[in-house]
């Protein structure tokens, strides 16, 4: 076969030796625009997954590429002049220009022509250069600036997405031995570098900023020299007077390609030719060098050259979307890294470690013993103002043990929670009668029935409960099964279930207090969700006149006497729940119940001092939080389950939820228990495991307000590694069935 | 985990003689169901004809549609059809739903394409109210349980809000597992009592001539996917160890009801996995 090869980077040259290996009767020809001896960049890095591939693919050159890695294991956070070191991360990087000598060596040895100085600026050259258009096969590994699959766009279909932060590829003589984080903040913004080794006496530098702070910077009118004395003066401590060097260097915005079809014909695409992933996960030549190891298997393997392209398309393809959609989170996650910059170092630090999602505290733990023991040690170090709440601690705070994350205490105004676990729980009608003394025992065998399933949520290990749900009035319930509390009596219920909890169980107990607005009236939710009480139905109250479903009832909007009745009932509900012996209070203000309608643009279209502005649609449930905060007592926590996103297109969002934390922690609230979506029926959040904790590590982290994050979390490991990120301060977890 | 079997109505080339025998044969065990898929524009029979004619020969196996396209009927007939032969059944069906994704079985049917998820919310909505309602079906409580299929975000909210379960359309237990918990996260945020009930597939052959013919015929069913199709095939179980690593993996996975699917129409294909099954212990009734 009569092969071309356009681009004699990693993946065109990897893929020209291991072709002609495994076939020395194909006849390959490698196209490169530059000089042998001319390459850009500085040095690349490796998994040791990834070396596993290349000893198997081809031994020679792999045994030549290890020769020359610096191989590390450290990964080091430079932050706020603190240096914090995490090991176990086996990586290693060669210089880029180390890298292709021996992959062009190898070729020539194995007879695979290389011709160098060809600028192929269109196909129809090709036949310039000796090789006529007759080709079998042409690989195209001619970068992300891939001429050939411009040429057959339509085919390929690729999409191209910039990036939104600017950086710079720098070199430095600076000794490393770690893969090396750097973050400093100066009058013009916060910049990151990602530095590492590459070989004996140099390192990768790359410098970013978000575009505000390249615009603040002057970096845009720039020249290379002038950009260079900025990044040496900014990280002039890290660097402890070594330099920095450019290679035709320029601040760019990262561009993510995405390709539809990899093969066209006899044409198909490899390494940056078809995919990019963000720099910050270090990928970029491995994936080539990957796709060059599937294609030649692939062309071994098929007869048809038709099957072997779609062989190496379905093999590569899953693996890079994978790896893009981690580049994605990282990525994302360093354009956005100002809303983390108030984190201490050492939850930077994690943070930054489990960005992508893929690594969590349980791996770190494995990796880095020493460093998984620090973050539990600091962690259970945040207890310490807990202590000298009832006098000055004459010594440093020293913790004689550090448990994980999330059986680390936690305070909420006077409220003591033995960890950081809680589970919410929801009860039908009043909760079960118990035992009280000078009762017959048949008496309190037909009070009992039921205690269990009541009690058991406070004997799993869960520092608090939340009883969720609980309506402020019977034309506040969501279903007719749901429990109320609205009356002398029903406090007093609650009032002997709790103290009958007291002697099983440590947890605290809280109490979520809700009006169902126009979600109200619907069946028991074992049949569905807001399916509306076929008989027995209760008028409905919103903030505007918008039934919830086609078929549900049109809710009647809010005049002002509506608004004090439902404040007040508010109220009451919040002193009987104090009379009842409650140790928290929540407020609903989500999944599109009465007090969140207020909240969105979706479903309150008031045109009075109630609806329109965000100041005016939290007007109505800062009232109520107000008059509530006011009625509970001082010492005790008030919380809000806040919608943070209505996940609709012109509903309320995530920034919205930040400003709304922002006010309610002004009035007093103490926690925000992180919800979203069911605001409308076309609520689309995108559930899985954690779903909610991305929007809670915003509220938490830009508010600055401690929360309380769900979202179908199971495991001990997901709950320490979202508190040990401060992603979140509490976790609330689910039973797991089976 | 339950374990079913799929009738062979959307393999080409079964007699409508075979599809009874299948019935019959798969109602003596050890199968929980009788699935059926569904394709208008593909040589297949009609998924809810297919199970009345089961339900006629058979008296213990539940009745599922894993899945029927359901926006391909209107409504109102729909929901006459399923109640219909939920009571001719005696209650065993079970109705799965989904989008579908063939545009031509739109087009042969005259039905738009677009909007679907949107038209299968209300149509959710419409079935049960029509069952409960009794003015076009024979009357039932509650009717058939209902399950939601689909990979888009929307698809979980959708089952979560009006289903009873979830059914996933196939692929490795890995692919199962991460759908499952997508399944529950938004069960538990609606706050649904209980569990989604978690409905499962997968394709079988066994012996090699039928295992090419079973490829083959993925290939040309799936091959709407591109590439992909060669991936289904792929995944065809072909060996009592493939079953039995599949069967643990959705179990493990949380599966309630996993369904094989036979991919040649031939009932000693039917006999083997049987015999399979009963070999991994799960061979009783």
């Amino acid at each position: 076969m009569k092969i071309v090869i356009l681009g004699g980077g990693p993946a065109g040259l990897y893929a020209g030796l291991l072709i002609k290996k495994i076939n020395p009767a194909h006849d390959i020809t490698i196209l490169e625009r530059n000089a042998a001896d001319v390459t850009y960049g500085w040095g690349v890095v490796f998994s040791d997954r990834t070396l596993a591939s290349f000893q198997r693919a081809d031994a020679r050159s792999y045994e030549q590429i290890t020769n020359y890695f610096v191989i590390w294991d450290a990964i080091d956070t430079c932050y706020r002049d603190e240096r914090i070191r995490c090991g176990g991360h086996v990586i290693a990087s060669i210089s880029r220009k180390r890298l292709l000598n021996i992959l062009q060596e190898r070729c020539r040895e194995l007879g695979v022509t290389m011709r160098f100085g060809c600028d192929i600026a269109d196909l129809s050259q090709l036949g310039a250069h000796g090789d006529d258009n007759n080709y079998d096969l042409l690989i195209a590994a001619d970068g992300i600036n891939s001429i050939v699959r411009r040429a057959y766009a339509d085919h390929f279909q690729p999409a191209i997405a910039q990036g939104k932060a600017r950086y710079i590829w720098l070199g430095t003589n600076k000794v490393l031995d770690s893969f090396t984080f750097i973050f400093r903040e100066n009058e013009h913004g916060f910049f990151q570098v990602h530095a590492y080794p590459f070989s004996g006496n140099a390192s990768t530098f790359i410098v970013e900023c978000d575009e505000e702070t390249w615009l603040n910077a002057g970096l845009d009118k720039a020249s290379e020299a002038e950009s260079i004395a900025y990044c040496e003066r900014l990280f002039a401590r890290d660097l402890q007077g070594a330099s920095l060097f450019s290679n035709n260097s320029k601040w760019i915005s990262f561009p993510t390609l995405k390709t539809k079809n990899w093969h066209y014909g006899r044409i198909v695409l490899l390494g940056d030719a078809v995919h990019t992933a963000h720099f910050s996960i270090g990928s970029g030549t491995k994936l080539a060098m990957e796709d060059a190891i599937a294609l030649a298997a692939a062309l071994e393997q098929h007869d048809l050259l038709e099957d072997a392209l779609n062989a190496y398309e379905l093999e590569r393809k899953p693996v890079v979307e994978t790896l893009q959609r981690a580049a994605r989170e990282s990525q994302s996650y360093f354009e956005t890294l100002k809303r983390h910059a108030n984190l201490e170092p050492v939850p930077f630090t994690f943070h930054l470690l489990t960005r992508s999602g893929r690594i969590t505290y349980d791996d770190l733990k494995l990796r880095d013993v020493r460093f998984g023991d620090m973050v539990d040690r600091w962690y259970a170090q945040q207890a310490a103002p807990y202590a000298t709440k009832w006098g000055n601690l004459d010594m440093p705070f020293q913790t004689t043990f550090a448990p994980p994350p999330m059986f680390s205490p936690f305070m909420l105004r006077s409220l003591f929670l033995p960890n950081r676990v809680v589970q919410s729980t929801i009860i039908e009608g009043t909760p079960p009668a118990v035992h009280v003394p000078g009762i017959t025992l048949q008496e309190f065998k037909a009070r009992r029935t039921g205690f269990g399933r009541f009690a058991w949520p406070f004997c799993a290990g869960a520092g608090l409960v939340i009883f969720e749900h609980v309506a402020i009035a019977d034309n506040g319930r969501i279903t007719p099964n749901d429990a109320t509390l609205s009356t002398e009596e029903q406090a007093e219920t609650w009032k002997l279930a709790l103290r009958s909890l007291a002697p099983i169980s440590m947890a605290k107990c809280g109490i979520e207090l809700n009006h169902a607005g126009r979600r109200g009236a619907t069946r028991h939710r074992s049949e569905g969700v807001d399916r509306p009480l076929r008989e027995g139905a209760w008028t409905l109250l919103s903030a505007s006149a918008l039934p919830y479903l086609p078929g549900s009832q049109v809710p009647k909007a809010m005049e002002r006497d509506d608004m004090e009745r439902v404040r007040n009932d508010f109220v009451r509900a919040a002193r009987y729940a104090e009379q009842a012996g409650f140790d928290l209070l929540q407020l609903n203000c989500a999944h599109g119940y009465l007090l969140a309608s207020f909240l969105s643009p979706l479903t309150n279209q008031r045109s009075d001092e109630y609806g329109g502005s965000l100041e005016n649609r939290l007007r109505f449930p800062l009232e109520v939080f107000e008059a509530v905060r006011a009625a509970w007592p001082e010492a005790k926590p008030l919380s809000v389950a806040l919608a943070a996103s209505d996940c609709v297109k012109g509903g309320f969002t995530v920034e919205e939820a930040i400003l709304v934390a922002s006010v309610l922690k002004e009035h007093g609230c103490d926690l925000i228990t992180v919800q979203v979506g069911q605001t409308t029926p076309e609520g689309e959040p995108a559930y899985g495991r954690g779903f909610l904790t991305a929007f809670s590590d915003r509220i938490r982290n830009e508010a600055g307000i401690p929360t309380l994050v769900g979202g179908y979390l199971t495991s001990s490991d997901e709950a320490n590694t979202i508190l040990a990120a401060g992603r979140a301060d509490l976790c609330m977890m689910e039973q797991v069935s089976r | 985990m339950r374990i079913g079997v799929g009738l062979p109505n959307g393999a080409p080339g079964t007699s409508g003689q075979l599809l009874i025998e299948w019935a019959k044969h798969a109602d003596r065990g050890p199968f929980s169901c009788l699935g059926v898929v569904d394709r208008l524009a593909y040589d297949s029979y009609d998924p809810l004809s297919a199970l009345a004619a089961a339900a006629a020969v058979t008296s213990r196996v539940r009745l599922a549609t894993t899945i029927v396209i359901s926006l391909l009927r209107p409504t109102g007939t729909l929901a006459k059809a399923a109640a219909s032969l939920d009571a001719l059944s005696g209650g065993r069906l079970v109705l799965g739903l989904a989008v579908g994704a063939r545009r031509e079985d739109y087009i042969a049917a005259g039905v738009d394409y677009h909007e679907r998820g949107q038209r299968l919310t209300e149509q959710l909505i419409a079935l049960r109210t029509l069952w409960e309602e009794g003015t076009l079906s024979p009357r039932a409580e509650h009717g058939p349980p209902l399950l939601v299929g689909g990979l888009s975000d929307a698809s979980f909210a959708r089952m979560a809000r009006y289903a009873d379960g979830y059914v996933h359309g196939g692929g490795p237990p890995r692919a199962f597992a991460r759908a499952a918990d997508k399944a529950r996260a938004a069960w538990r945020d609606f706050r649904r009592p209980g569990q989604p009930q978690l409905w499962a597939q997968g394709y079988f052959a066994f012996g090699d001539s039928a295992i090419e013919a079973g490829k083959s015929y993925l290939r040309d069913y799936y091959a709407f996917t591109g590439p992909f199709a060669e991936r289904i095939a792929a995944e065809l179980l072909t060996t009592p160890q493939a079953i039995a690593q599949f069967v643990r993996g959705y179990e493990e996975a949380g599966c309630d009801e996993l369904v094989l699917f036979p991919t040649v129409p031939d009932l000693d294909q039917l006999a083997q996995l049987a015999d399979i099954l009963d070999g991994l212990g799960r061979g009783a009734l």
